[in-house]
């Protein structure tokens, strides 16, 4: 009986311990005002009372987006290391993912031209002569037709 | 075709790095030094105004609504202890002149709101305290960290000079009360 019990117990409170955030993760995602690295690497005193106070709301259980917005409501959005998802903040999300993909389809155009003319001075080659200029060509075609004729 | 291609991302690459340079040399021109450095070649620009929450009451306060005053602006945090230290000279400066018309501002910086309101209360800090917890007026002050004191003419424009660490070091404690009989008088 006591051992269903304290099963029952641990099945209860296991979500609610869950849901409370890590203060180590928390202290990686916020940045500290003075020193501008994350609260992790920052020794500073601002540092150490922002630290303080997620460890106190930690233990009180508040939640990971409770925590942020209240140090964002006192020191501004510059305070989190990562930009919010929302509004203008989304360029900083979007932009490098949209500077990666142009590289990457001018790269793939530049291997794609510099392939085809391969193929085709390689197609020539195997014929044993290089392609004719069309100027040239257009001009051979005119003296062999005057021939013809 | 290709040639047409190849013309337009030419255009385009220069375009890009145009636009680069224009945001280069626009940041540039624009920049704010901070008014710390003009105070320091001997200038006297007006002080930056700013408006902020107050910490010792409810509601807003901005630097303007003291023109016509003269103000000793002090840039502070609860995390400092050499404010907390030149806190009493402060409070007896603002106590002392208060009738002549000087305002103590003090501006709370990068802190949290609960630290700051116990700092003020622990330190009998009883002149107006505004919040900057963001720390926003630190560049345009061109401040290199806390404390920091400036003074404000009745004019609003900044003058004598910008003392930095705590007013009540001997270094700086006879150029304080320099400063506050310059800002008074002028």
């Amino acid at each position: 009986m006591r051992l269903l019990l304290a099963v029952m117990a641990a099945l209860v409170l296991a979500p609610v311990a869950a849901a409370c955030p890590s203060a180590a993760d928390l202290e990686g995602e916020l940045i500290c005002p003075t020193c501008k690295t994350t609260l992790d690497q920052s020794d500073a005193p601002a540092a150490r009372r922002i630290k303080s106070l997620i460890r106190q709301r930690v233990a009180e259980c508040a939640s990971e987006q409770e925590i942020k917005d209240e140090l964002v409501a006192q020191f501004g959005p510059a305070v989190l290391a990562a930009p919010p998802r929302q509004g203008f903040h989304w360029l900083a999300w979007i932009l490098p993912l949209a500077g990666l993909l142009g590289a990457a389809l001018v790269i793939s155009l530049l291997v794609w031209r510099w392939s085809r003319a391969r193929t085709a001075e390689a197609a020539a080659e195997s014929n044993g002569r290089l392609p004719l200029d069309p100027e040239l060509e257009r001009r051979l075609d005119q003296e062999l037709a005057r021939f013809d004729g | 075709m290709t040639g047409r291609l190849k013309g337009a991302a030419q255009v385009l690459a220069l375009a890009l790095v145009a636009g680069l340079l224009a945001l280069l040399v626009w940041k540039l021109a624009t920049q704010d030094e901070g008014a710390a450095s003009k105070l320091g070649r001997g200038e006297t620009p007006p002080a930056p105004s700013f408006r902020l929450d107050r910490l010792d009451q409810h509601g807003k306060l901005s630097l303007a609504s003291y023109r016509g005053r003269p103000v000793v602006l002090n840039f502070w945090a609860s995390w400092c202890v050499p404010c907390k230290e030149e806190a009493p000279l402060l409070e007896s400066v603002w106590q002392r002149y208060r009738d002549r018309g000087l305002i103590v501002l003090g501006v709370d910086i990068n802190d949290l709101r609960g630290d700051a309101r116990r700092f003020a209360r622990q330190n009998k800090m009883s002149y107006p305290l505004v919040y900057d917890g963001p720390g926003n007026t630190t560049t345009r002050y061109g401040l290199t960290g806390v404390p920091e004191t400036f003074f404000v003419a009745r004019s609003g424009k900044l003058v004598c000079e910008r003392l930095q660490a705590g007013v009540h070091l001997e270094g700086n404690k006879d150029r304080f009360h320099d400063c506050v009989q310059e800002v008074l008088g002028a």
